[in-house]
């Protein structure tokens, strides 16, 4: 059987975890603090304006780049919010998701023996989606720098094919985030050293010390950034899967090459919802925010007070804390916790390199939730004085 | 609005220590601003929202909403004839209103009966009120931001990345 399947896939590590979250998934009255995504359903009358493209019969295919209705949506929203300018029909493209917005950027700028920067602990997807378009992934350990990415960090892993850094702020599974002067220190390193941006923002709306900084609007990064955001996060719309790329137009025309073969288009549906987020769906983002905002603190509180030491997250819905004091790897602490008190969290070991001794944990979750589970990782890590 | 009246209007069971935790203040700070809240009035009462559907052995309450036309009275205009009609125990909300009528009154009862001789013997032959029209609640969807519903399970996968 191995034949078949190319060495490219062979040699791919499969997810360490995937033995855990099979472990979760079998288990009944589990809390779980594991998951990626908003507890909110999408707001109602974004359903509702999907529900209503059926009824009208919006089934077909749309443009590749996506409705023309959404790209010039997503350019009014960068514009009055950052003054960012993308232009609707050569700099935006609408994609599955960032996910696919990623994958597109590497492909069409990655040389076989590329080589990709990325921050680790990181999000899952960036070092395989780099391996699979032929780059290969330079880990940069942050752990050791309260998990920020520096110019000093960056110096240590430049080299003659270093192609492209993956930006990805506020960050999964840390929670930090970059002020303005944090980020104009990278941008000037970038650009000495002539290596792309690929910026995925994501989780731009959920930023709650100060404003977000999309990383285009600093000095000369337009031309040298890729960026990208989507739907998912703020407007908790995981399942609807659209996201968008936004960049120099020949950088978003080689993307588009590959997306029109691929993918075609975004299904049609999510994309008339996502028109509809941006139109009304301000404030319930403000709603959203608040809310987890509020958990967000209350967490940092408790999980410190029991001995699981983490700073107070800026961005996204995550908190990664140490549990080095209790003795445990990565995995046996997740493992130990679901199996004893069915409180699911996601070893640190996931993500990336440099992540052993740390948990993450969601607290997308109601605040009644969030409560009992650190009753229980209370009651778990006294069984262990 | 403040944050302290948010967090309580959402959930009035909050403790000080919560919420301090919630809004990064001390506790005291926190017990003395909803102190000050009851004092003035800001916070009138904390109380459990009931989905009497589901309560069995509760005799079920027959609501009506009922508009209320009246003639204002000279330099007190609607207050006072509202006032009497909102002191009765039976009035549960009652709310001045622009359109073809003035007043909305929210009333409770046993039953039909009980209701329908508020209305006849009490309301309509106030002095002041011109006349009434008395609708009868049949079922409730949604009550102050809640809807009245079993909570769905949710549909999220338990863990992802």
């Amino acid at each position: 059987m191995n034949n078949i399947i190319s060495e490219k896939v062979q040699k791919m590590q499969p997810s360490g975890i995937r033995a855990f979250f099979d472990l979760v998934l079998g288990m009944k009255e589990v809390i779980s603090l594991g998951v990626g995504e908003p507890d909110f359903v999408t707001p109602w009358q974004i359903r509702e304006a999907g529900i209503y493209s059926l009824e009208q019969g919006f089934t077909s295919y749309t443009s590749n780049k996506g409705l023309y209705k959404l790209r010039l949506g997503i350019h009014r929203y960068l514009k009055n919010k950052f003054g960012l300018e993308y232009c609707p029909d050569e700099e935006i493209l609408v994609t599955v998701g960032v996910s696919e917005g990623l994958d597109l950027a590497l492909r069409a700028i990655i040389n076989p023996g590329d080589k990709i920067l990325i921050p680790v602990p990181g999000y899952v997807s960036y070092g395989p989606v780099t391996e699979l378009a032929g780059g290969i992934p330079v880990y940069v350990d942050t752990s050791k720098n309260g998990f920020k990415i520096t110019p000093e960090l960056l110096k240590r892993h430049i080299g003659k094919r270093v192609k492209a850094l993956i930006l990805n702020y506020p960050t999964n599974p840390t929670g930090v985030s970059y002020r303005h002067k944090e980020l104009q220190e990278l941008n000037r390193f970038l650009l000495k050293h002539k290596i792309l941006c690929i910026s995925d923002e994501v989780y731009e709306d959920l930023t709650y010390d100060f404003n977000h900084t999309a990383f285009p609007v600093l000095p000369g990064a337009r031309k040298n950034t890729v960026y990208l955001n989507g739907f998912s996060k703020s407007y908790a719309m995981t399942g609807w899967r659209v996201g968008f790329a936004c960049g120099p137009k020949e950088v978003i025309a080689a993307m588009t090459k590959i997306h029109q073969y691929t993918i075609m288009c975004v299904p049609i549906t999510s994309q008339m919802a996502a028109s509809e987020a941006l139109a009304s769906g301000k404030v319930s983002v403000e709603q959203m925010k608040r809310q987890y905002d509020q958990r967000r603190k209350f967490m940092a509180v408790e999980l410190n007070s029991l001995g699981l030491k983490c700073s107070t997250p800026q961005g996204a819905f995550y908190m990664f804390p140490s549990i080095r004091n209790t003795g445990l790897s990565s995995m046996d602490f997740s493992r130990k916790l679901l199996e004893e008190e069915k409180v699911a969290v996601v070893p640190g070991t996931a993500f990336g390199p440099c992540s052993e001794g740390y948990i993450r944990i969601s607290y997308a979750s109601s605040l009644d939730n969030l409560k009992e589970a650190l009753a229980r990782i209370k009651r778990f890590l006294e069984k262990r004085r | 609005m403040d944050e302290i009246l948010e967090i309580l209007e959402k959930d009035g069971r909050s403790s000080v220590e919560e919420i301090a935790k919630m809004i990064r203040k001390k506790p005291d700070e926190v017990r003395k601003a909803i102190k000050k809240y009851e004092k003035d009035g800001a916070i009138l009462k904390y109380k459990a929202v009931i989905n009497k559907d589901l309560i069995k052995d509760s005799q079920s309450e027959v609501r009506a909403l009922i508009e209320v036309n009246i003639v204002p009275q000279k330099d007190l205009g609607f207050d006072k004839i509202a006032e009497r009609i909102y002191s009765f125990p039976e009035v549960s909300s009652c709310y001045l209103i622009s359109g073809t009528y003035d007043l909305l009154v929210v009333v409770e009862g046993e039953n039909l009966h009980t209701v329908s001789n508020f209305v006849a013997e009490k309301l309509s032959c106030m002095e002041n009120v011109r006349g009434t029209a008395t609708h009868f609640l049949l079922k409730k969807y949604k009550e102050d931001g809640v809807v009245l519903k079993h909570r769905s399970e949710n549909k999220r996968i338990a863990i992802s990345y």
